[in-house]
């Protein structure tokens, strides 16, 4: 019995899986390729061939080389900090992942009070006498706007789901590593830099990993601050599905999304790769 | 067998311990009335008459027609009857029951025409109408062109006024609808394209279609440019971010019913081929799979009777399919719109052009070709001629696929409405 206790354990999670993921999964695979009850490519190729298609592809993968980099900084700044810190550190914690307990569309409405023509930014700007009247901010023609404030309120909302895995990450770090190398003289820096981000490339592929596949997903934030002006590949793929009721090409956008996500994620694991025999 | 019996009759005690009083109040499921106040007055003042009582339950089209067509396969469902426009009911006429045993003598013949959905049976009982409207704060009215009459405007005075409310206020005044949940695709399929061609579809790439987007693109030029972002009009009204809008006539009201002193409704203008309008029909029908017929049917009749087409108007404030007298209490919403929608409708040079007709589901994919090429044109300044053809190419293949005739007002065809 004990030799089949892990598969039994294991059973649950997989049925879960195979029942609320593969399952559909497939069904949107078949969809994805099927038109008019014929297997064809027909929905690909309406889906590339729909003008927006590029804009929304580029605006995607626009947004995750920027949203990414930026979270994954300031994810090891406040692991690092937390790490350091010997007093309050649960407090800090605490108030550093409030905005994961907020749901996207939340967090992109709190935004857009912000932005918005009537909001609180324009509200300040003209009470401070800076601005004469309110200004729009998040208008079809300030595109660039859009596009920052869409970046602050995912680095708002979700840089502390990587920061969580990475002050985990850290926890794990045996301190004889560090201590030994400021024993030869290695600065600050150094010790980040060549002791604690090696060591840390575990954790990094996790966070990177997930998110990563959250920026490819990236869907309410956008409709609440951008609605059309800056259309994403979930956009896009809502807007197949249920106005233009056109599933098979909904599908095609799915799969488009999945293919990036799983290249991205076997990039990121082969980048971050660690041989076992290195492993500490 | 006797097993699965048993079993299935417990599962219906069940589902019935669980519902409770809720089963016996039949399910109108609806696609209107959707905004939360609409909802509460449509349970609390129309269907609340209705003997035994009515769980309305408004959604999205999306879900709506998942849900009806989910019933539809398995063969039985929960949904007594339907609600919805014109549009969203002409793809269900095979699980329509036929409603030819109700009155509606006192209906438009048009209208129960449409009702019919091309068939000999009546698939749809016409329940509610409504059209999209002009409506000015009265502060705009000063910047009038001289000599223009507010209720007979052309598209040209339309743009010169718009043009002298930007000059002399220092900002564009005018408001148009073009947010995700705004209804400009109407505008376009049922106002701008029809006033300068006298066609939705069949003119689509024509000359006159391509000065139709020129004077958009002149109009715009004096709107807000947070038009993006409008759904409902009436907010921008009332805020006076704009101080002029076309909107639906049920996305005006509040303006109207909260400031009944500061606003005036107007007839859309009028192109060189008329004054185009878009009349809004929504109707009610009962799904093959309807768990209680008699009662669906006395639901669909109960709709139709004048005092619950008032209540139904005051509620959602689209007006009734019958004639009737209106009540001299009626919202300062109802009475501004009314007198718009008779002059409209009434002008000598009156041009209606109908919702989209015959596409099934593809009425999303229509509208969102009028949608791609606003923004094509007009948001991202991409050439008009260019933009019409490729359009008109993705038009002309959408109406071949759902093989749909042409409406009002372009010329009737055999088989597939063509595009020009």
């Amino acid at each position: 019995m004990p030799r089949m206790l892990p598969y039994l354990l294991l059973f649950p999670a997989t049925a879960f899986l195979i029942l609320f993921f593969l399952y559909p999964f497939t069904l949107v695979a078949i969809d994805s390729l099927r038109h008019d009850g014929v297997w064809s490519l027909e929905n690909f190729d309406r889906m590339a061939g729909h003008w927006k298609f590029g804009i929304t592809f580029r605006n995607t993968i626009l947004l995750a080389a920027v949203v990414v980099p930026l979270q994954l900084t300031l994810a090891l700044m406040m692991a690092s900090m937390v790490t350091r810190l010997v007093r309050a550190r649960g407090a800090v914690l605490y108030i550093f992942a409030i905005p994961l307990g907020i749901s996207d569309l939340a967090a992109g409405l709190v935004w857009l009070a912000i932005f918005e023509q009537s909001g609180f930014l324009n509200s300040a700007l003209t009470g401070l006498g800076i601005t004469e009247r309110p200004q729009l901010f998040l208008g079809y023609q300030s595109k660039g706007v859009i596009f920052a404030a869409i970046v602050l309120t995912e680095l708002w909302r979700a840089t502390a789901i990587m920061m969580v895995i990475l002050v985990a990450g850290m926890g794990l770090i045996p301190k004889e590593y560090g201590e030994a190398a400021e024993v030869f003289g290695a600065s600050r820096w150094q010790r980040f830099r060549r002791v604690t981000l090696p060591l840390l490339k575990p954790s990094l592929q996790t966070a990177l990993i997930l998110r990563v596949i959250m920026a490819f997903e990236v869907f309410a934030v956008v409709l609440a601050l951008g609605g059309t002006n800056l259309p994403v590949l979930m956009s896009e793929t809502y807007h197949w599905q249920f106005t233009m009721q056109e599933r098979g090409v909904a599908a095609a956008y799915a799969m488009v999304i999945l293919g990036i996500s799983v290249g991205f994620t076997v990039l990121i694991l082969r980048l971050l790769h660690v041989p076992k025999e290195a492993r500490p | 067998m006797t097993f699965n019996r048993l079993r299935s009759t417990a599962l219906v005690a069940g589902i019935l311990l669980m519902a409770g009083p809720a089963l016996a109040e039949p399910l109108f499921w609806s696609t209107q009335a959707k905004p939360v106040e609409e909802t509460q007055r449509m349970r609390e003042q129309v269907l609340a008459g209705f003997p035994g009582g009515v769980d309305y339950q408004p959604s999205d089209e999306g879900p709506w027609i998942t849900r009806i067509q989910a019933e539809a396969q398995a063969g039985r469902g929960t949904i007594a009857v339907l609600g919805g426009l014109h549009g969203d009911l002409s793809s269900l006429g095979a699980n329509l029951v036929d409603l030819s045993g109700i009155d509606v003598s006192a209906v438009g013949p048009a209208m129960v025409e449409l009702g019919r959905l091309g068939t000999t049976e009546q698939k749809y009982i016409p329940w509610m109408q409504a059209t999209y409207l002009m409506v000015a704060n009265k502060k705009a009215l000063p910047y009038l062109p001289a000599g223009a009459d507010i209720n007979a405007l052309s598209y040209d005075q339309f743009i010169a006024w718009t043009k002298a409310l930007a000059e002399g206020t220092g900002g564009p005044k005018f408001g148009f609808p073009a947010g995700p949940r705004g209804l400009k695709h109407r505008f376009f399929q049922g106002f701008l394209l029809p006033s300068y061609t006298g066609s939705t579809v069949t003119e689509f790439r024509s000359a006159e279609a391509e000065v139709a987007w020129n004077k958009f693109k002149e109009l715009w030029a004096y709107t807000n440019p947070a038009s993006t972002g409008y759904g409902f009009m009436q907010e921008q009204l009332l805020t006076e971010e704009v101080w002029v809008a076309f909107d639906h006539v049920a996305r005006i009201a509040d303006a109207f019913n909260q400031r009944p002193d500061d606003f005036v409704a107007f007839p859309a203008p009028a192109g060189p081929k008329g004054r185009a309008f878009m009349p809004v029909l929504a109707g009610i029908a009962v799904p093959t799979t309807a768990p209680d017929k008699a009662q669906a049917l006395a639901l669909v009749a109960f709709m139709l009777k004048p005092e619950t087409q008032i209540a139904t108007l005051r509620a959602t404030n689209f007006f009734p399919v019958i004639a009737t007298d209106m009540p001299a209490d009626m919202p300062p919403s109802v009475r501004a719109s009314a007198a718009a929608i008779a002059a409209m409708t009434g002008a000598a040079d009156a041009l209606p052009a109908l919702l989209p007709m015959g596409l099934g589901d593809k009425g999303g994919q229509f509208s969102q070709i009028y949608t791609d090429t606003f923004e094509r044109i007009v948001l991202n300044g991409q050439p008009v001629r260019a933009v019409l053809d490729e359009e008109a190419a993705v038009l002309r293949a959408l109406m071949i696929e759902a093989n749909a005739p042409c409406w009002a007002p372009d010329a009737a065809s055999d088989g597939p409405c063509p595009v020009k």
